[in-house]
């Protein structure tokens, strides 16, 4: 830069654009900044002790990475509940291995990637934890494997549905997973679209990231098999506020039901586009929508037309273990009632999938990754809250849920409901 | 459908048209910027928000309210984030107008929280009509409060003599002084109005855009975008790029998807930029040496 005394008023054009050059980067900067921003005092160190006067050997310590802070803090916050409850049961019997309780080590991956590969590998190397479960992020998870492989520990997904997540490249496989996997979720939903909605012609509209790549692969294959033509495949982005542009589109396709993956700030976006088209078409969704506010930013009325999937609700006819896992959380938490569940899922696969790392341990009688990895695949019938897994994981198959467990919901107000049916 | 992606377009376009006119304001009096006018954007949504849902105050007395403080940081930051720079003759302000942006930022994600809140507002809930397409009522009155203010801004500086005060401090600040026009105060005048704009622009479009601690920062990228190629020498070319800005965005989203949305908006701001170095409606900035 030439520096020559002036006035400071005079701006030249070189040094005008190198400040909008600067502004720009300045932008990348600040997103970065705020991906990266600590501001909970939980984010580190701060385990969760569930010991009990039963149970007295050695703790056995599992890890959890999962946004604890940002905005998908909640979906944290359910897991924690579903292990929380989880953990109770399995220490008030005494523990595993012999006497030896649980006890959980929590760590936040404010939905960055790179704080997930951190958490995971200090999990593993300075806590020594037996196995890790997974948190909202599908990003996270992919990042996690790596680290979960190299250090040979069982990684237990309960949230991130991305299906590579289980379906990798490493052999032996350490990824599990209690929870949805988007290609088995794809095809549940074209088929519900065919056979429900009876859409012949679909409209995919996909969040701009990897997790709509990785579900637009799988309706792709899917559509097909069922019959069903995609006429069309829209993508928004996070923060765009008017995608009515794209939808016109679907609608000239002819598109008959709307396949939505998104989370629920955008999604709800989608819906008031709908509603600006005056569109009234079957929208089917996969679970983005279920976190966040949605109805709030959606409005009831539109937020109540969607359909979407869930591993399980609290409302309805209960079986035992959902009587009693519903009366541990309402007294744990002070909970009023199924409604006050915000996340059902995070509870319910996170409370599955800590027994079953719970009968791992047992079957493994060691905590050593290698050893629990293969226990996994021999575990004795356990009758669950979702449902009843009779060997749920094989070589082949890493998910123990699949599309006969899935169930559709809709929101009624700020609730998560089945759908009558 | 080419209504839709017109009207939709025309829509978001005076956002940034609107949010535009705090980076023309400035520039007009003094040369420099308030980087942070994206920030500001957002600061203006959280407090209305914050006043008005989270407090309960009914918005006749949230909105004054939101847009006094708008003129209190603006105030401070031309005092004590562009002053202390400009008056060295450095360009240290560009840096530390953004770096006030990121703090803004990261401020209200500590307070506020990351979560995205929903504005709720009668005015964006049931869409009219409009030649078989429809908009909600918010989105036909952000265009008409952006040209009005385009206008008013025109008339001032033109007609009134606090405005060709304005336009002496932008000619020549030297003469200016010794002419008697107050130079220094005139300056934190334009900044004060260009937070009042992001301030105005942000409680406008949070029913819209929703609330969040992130809602201003593309939107403040795409409204300098929008400045530059609008000319910065007049606020209605500005307002006008604005418009055009989101048409074409809309209009590439709707023929080509919502993946080239950007692609095509950010190509056309290199182009105008190529063809017109001055902008659309920009005069040649004269460089005497």
């Amino acid at each position: 830069m030439v520096l020559e005394p002036r006035k400071w008023r005079l701006v030249r054009r070189r040094d005008f654009l190198r400040g909008a050059a600067g502004f720009g980067s300045a932008i990348a900067l600040a997103q970065l900044a705020s991906c990266t921003t600590a501001e909970s005092p939980e984010a580190s160190g701060d385990a969760e002790s569930s010991a009990t006067a039963d149970s007295t050997g050695e703790p056995i310590k599992l890890g959890l990475v999962a946004a604890i802070t940002g905005p998908s803090a909640l979906s944290g916050e359910s897991i924690t509940r579903g292990l929380g409850v989880a953990i109770d049961e399995i220490n008030a019997a005494g523990g595993v291995m012999g006497g030896r309780p649980i006890e959980l080590v929590i760590r936040d991956d404010e939905s960055t990637p790179a704080k997930g590969v951190a958490a995971a590998r200090e999990l593993i190397e300075r806590e020594q934890v037996a196995a890790i479960f997974g948190g909202l992020d599908s990003p996270v998870s992919l990042a996690m494997l790596p680290v979960i492989h190299e250090l040979e520990t069982p990684y237990m997904g309960v949230w991130a549905a991305a299906t590579g997540i289980t379906r990798n490249d490493f052999d032996p496989n350490y990824a599990f997973r209690v929870s949805a996997n988007d290609n088995i979720v794809d095809s549940f939903l074209t088929r519900y679209a065919k056979q429900e909605k009876g859409a012949s012609k679909v409209g995919l509209v996909l969040i701009n990231n990897p997790w709509g790549e990785s579900n637009q692969a799988g309706f792709e294959q899917w559509a097909p098999e069922y019959g069903v033509e995609i006429v069309g495949i829209e993508k928004f982005n996070d923060g765009d506020t008017d995608i009515s542009a794209q939808l016109s589109r679907l609608q000239e396709g002819g598109a008959e039901t709307l396949l939505l993956v998104a989370n629920a700030a955008p999604g709800a976006q989608m819906m008031k586009s709908l509603v600006r088209l005056n569109w009234d078409v079957p929208v089917v969704s996969h679970w983005g929508i279920s976190g966040g506010r949605f109805p709030e930013l959606a409005g009831s009325d539109a937020a109540s037309k969607v359909t979407f999937i869930q591993t399980y609700s609290f409302f309805g006819e209960q079986s035992p273990v959902g009587k009693r896992v519903l009366a541990a959380l309402q007294e744990k938490y002070g909970l009023a009632g199924p409604e006050d569940i915000l996340a059902p899922v995070g509870v319910a696969n996170a409370y599955d999938a800590m027994h079953l790392v719970a009968l791992a341990l047992e079957t493994a009688g060691a905590v050593d990754g290698p050893t629990l990895r293969e226990a996994l695949y021999n575990l004795p019938t356990y009758e669950g809250l979702i449902k009843t897994y009779d060997q749920p994981f094989t070589p082949e198959n890493h998910d123990a849920l699949n599309e006969d467990d899935y169930i559709l919901v809709q929101w009624d107000d700020n609730k998560i409901v089945p759908i009558a049916s | 459908m080419w209504p839709q992606l017109i009207l939709s377009g025309i829509a978001i376009g005076s956002m940034y048209g609107l949010v535009a006119l705090g980076f023309q304001v400035t520039f007009a009096v003094s040369n420099t910027m308030n980087f942070s006018q994206g920030a500001f954007v957002m600061v203006g949504a959280v407090l209305c928000y914050s006043f008005n849902i989270t407090w309960g105050l009914p918005a006749i007395a949230a909105v004054p309210l939101t847009l006094i403080i708008c003129i209190g940081l603006g105030l401070l930051v031309e005092r004590w984030v562009v002053r202390p720079f400009a008056q060295e003759g450095s360009h240290s302000w560009l840096l530390s107008t953004i770096a006030l942006g990121i703090i803004v930022e990261n401020l209200t994600m500590l307070t506020f929280g990351k979560e995205v809140r929903g504005y709720p507002s009668p005015l964006a809930e049931v869409p009219i009509t409009i030649l078989g397409f429809g908009v909600f009522p918010l989105e036909l009155v952000i265009p008409v409060v952006g040209l009005a203010t385009a206008i008013a801004l025109r008339v001032v500086s033109t007609k009134t003599l606090v405005g060709k005060a304005f336009q002496a401090v932008s000619d020549n600040p030297d003469t200016a002084r010794l002419m008697g026009v107050p130079v220094a105060q005139l300056i934190a005048a334009s900044f004060a109005l260009s937070t009042i704009l992001a301030g105005l622009a942000g409680m406008l479009i949070a029913p819209i855009a929703n609330v969040s601690a992130t809602m201003g920062t593309l939107l403040g990228l795409k409204a300098f975008a929008t400045a530059i190629i609008g000319g910065l020498s007049n606020p209605w070319g500005v307002m006008v790029a604005g418009v055009v800005y989101g048409v074409i965005e809309s209009v590439a989203a709707g023929v080509f998807g919502g993946s080239y949305r950007e692609i095509v908006g950010f190509a056309v701001v290199i182009l105008v930029l190529a063809l017109r170095p001055n902008g659309l409606f920009g005069r040649a900035l004269v460089k005497k040496v």
